[in-house]
């Protein structure tokens, strides 16, 4: 055998490593600097950039489906309300609420898991809106009328907004961080084998369906979170508004517009997501047949979406979780 | 690494009414190469799939060194020391060539760390593919996806290597290095099990020939045998071509 070198930092992902640290660092000082309205639009950009991770990682690389990650939505603001409810502290509550929704989720994926394709799908929404049902049941949910998070009531309007805001970039740090880490090592290399074929993967020994149970509860974990920390920043819980399937239709568009399983494709998507919202959402109707036009386009035209497109054609990458092969002797590689 | 015998007695493959494998008895021992041939439709990639595990048997028994492991899907076997190619192959075509070798290494061949890129490396230098080891697999041409998944099933360090038509297509020259490669993965006491309609290259390097016609095994044996059997000339050119031959 030849001497070879194999690396995995590349300049440029050394170099993009540190600006997202740098990134990272300005964003939590955010609160202190930010104005008020700027804070609370960017604890709504972290749900997004959560969210679209998140459905990512069950869809683009686990190969599955989902258009009810709304019940984990949903589950998790009920959650919180239940255990505030009951007297645990706002912030180990938050915290309680999405560890307890990650748990539900093993059992659920075990069963849903059995299921293929469309009826995955399908499934999904149809245990979200069973959810959504029982919970109406709750006397404390008073239905569709909802309730609302009173604990949050103890805080100033300043604290409670950087609380919720740190809370917010904690999650996703660590959300997408786990994702990262997870790609970065074993489990990741069986994970984007399972996205590019699942019968290759089974065939060079990766248990694919194990690879999909941990995506799943990672997805639902993170879409708990998410509906945490919706229900912190909206206070009110509304059934209707928390297991709505528009957050599917969200989801899927930041997605497949930033690009299905690629990392940086989902963070794209979230911000281009949420800048339409910014500066077109009041616009209503106009501005949702907008999104409708701008997801049918990259449907069509750009199926790998921004990322996916970006990577194919520069073979560009931005996170250390590939292998770059260097012979020190013998053969050239390209 | 000491051989591991792969043994399958009666098995049956049926998709609906479609009998596809019909009372296979078939058996790999330790170091062999064996050679599959059968026109078009004969069961062969079907009974690859069945060894393998991709599909369970819908009768049968599959053994590997004693053990039966019908019951295994196929990433339990490959951990086992089963790998195999693709007829049509099915490259993880958003990693780059060294990834889909490592993803092998590491998950099928439980190797971690310089191991798994000992294996990757090696595999890559046998199979000739260093030269595009960083490409993304999506951006090879047909040949160099079949080397590929001819390496990367090296990669997962088998004891019994099933090889699905990876010779078509080349030039003599081409098959030449093939048939080398193979040699030197049979050297290795991996037992190698290689469907190939391009009988030439196949007798270079089997020791044994089956042929499959209407998912029955036709005869086996002897190469040359094999090939001078009426009922395989018949399978192969039709009923009646003995009398010409
Ligand atoms: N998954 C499947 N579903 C239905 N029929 C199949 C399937 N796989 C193979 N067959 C059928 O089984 C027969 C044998 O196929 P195959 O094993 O691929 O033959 P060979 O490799 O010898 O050309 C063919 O008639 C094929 O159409
Ligand atoms: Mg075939």
């Amino acid at each position: 055998m030849n001497a070879y070198k194999v690396e995995r930092w590349t300049r440029q992902s050394v170099f993009f490593s540190a600006a997202v640290g740098a990134l990272l660092l300005v964003l939590a000082v955010g609160p202190l600097v930010f104005p008020p309205g700027i804070t609370d639009r960017l604890t709504t950009l972290f749900i997004y950039i959560i969210l679209a991770a998140m459905w990512n990682a069950l869809a683009g690389y686990g190969g599955l489906v989902s258009i009810g990650q709304q019940l984990f939505i949903g589950l998790g603001g009920y959650a919180l309300i239940r255990i505030s409810n009951a007297g645990v502290p706002m912030f180990p509550a938050l915290i309680l609420a999405i560890v307890i929704i990650a748990l539900v989720a093993l059992p659920i994926g075990e069963l849903m898991l059995r299921l293929r394709g469309g009826e995955f799908a399908i499934g999904m929404w149809v245990l979200a809106e069973l959810a959504h049902f029982s919970i109406n049941l709750d006397p404390l949910i008073q239905g569709e009328t909802g309730t609302s998070l009173l604990a949050l009531n103890a805080f100033t309007p300043g604290a409670r907004r950087a609380d919720i805001y740190w809370m917010g970039l904690a999650l996703m740090i660590l959300l997408l961080g786990t994702l990262f880490v997870l790609l970065r090592g074993k489990i990741g290399a069986s994970i984007q084998a399972i996205r590019d074929d699942e019968i290759a993967a089974a065939s060079v020994g990766v248990k694919v369906q194990n690879g999909k149970r941990v995506m799943f509860v990672l997805a639902a974990g993170g879409c708990a979170a998410a509906g945490v920390l919706n229900l912190a920043t909206t206070i009110s819980y509304q059934p209707h508004a928390f297991f709505g399937i528009q957050w599917t239709a969200y989801m899927l568009f930041m997605a497949l517009v930033g690009g299905l399983g690629t990392f940086e494709g989902p963070i794209i998507g979230a911000i281009l997501f949420f800048s339409m919202e910014t500066f077109f959402g009041a616009t209503g109707v106009l501005y949702l047949i907008g999104l409708g036009v701008v997801a049918l386009g990259f449907a069509l035209f750009i199926p790998r979406g921004i990322w996916g497109e970006v990577e194919a054609r520069f073979g560009v990458r931005l996170l250390p979780v590939g292998y770059f092969l260097k012979m020190v002797e013998g053969e050239k590689v390209k | 690494m000491s051989g591991v015998a792969l043994t399958a007695t009666g098995l049956f493959k049926r998709f609906g009414a479609l009998v596809v494998l019909n009372n296979v008895d078939f058996q790999v021992s330790p170091g062999e190469a064996i050679g599959i041939v059968g026109p078009n439709g004969a069961g062969k990639t079907t009974l690859l799939n069945v060894l393998s595990g991709a599909y369970p048997p819908s009768g049968g028994q599959v053994f590997l060194a004693g053990h039966d492991v019908t019951a295994l899907g196929a990433a339990e076997r490959c951990r086992l020391g089963i790998a195999r190619s693709h007829q049509v192959p099915r490259p993880f075509a958003g990693m780059t060539v060294f990834e889909n070798l490592h993803v092998a290494a590491a998950v099928g061949g439980g190797l971690a760390g310089q191991a798994a890129y000992d294996a990757c490396v090696d595999s890559l230098e046998l199979c000739g593919m260093t030269r595009v080891a960083n490409r993304r697999a999506e951006t090879l041409g047909l040949l160099d996806r079949k080397r590929l998944e001819m390496a990367r099933a090296l990669a997962t360090g088998p004891k019994i290597l099933l090889l699905d038509e990876i010779g078509g297509g080349l030039t003599d020259a081409e098959a030449a290095v093939l048939v080398n490669i193979i040699q030197t993965i049979s050297r290795r006491d991996v037992a190698v099990v290689w469907i190939e309609h391009i009988v030439h290259i196949l007798l270079q390097v089997v020791t044994r020939l089956v042929c499959m016609d209407a998912g029955r095994i036709l005869a086996q044996g002897e190469p040359r045998e094999v090939m001078a059997d009426p009922s395989v000339i018949d399978a192969y050119l039709g009923p009646g071509a003995v009398a010409h031959v």
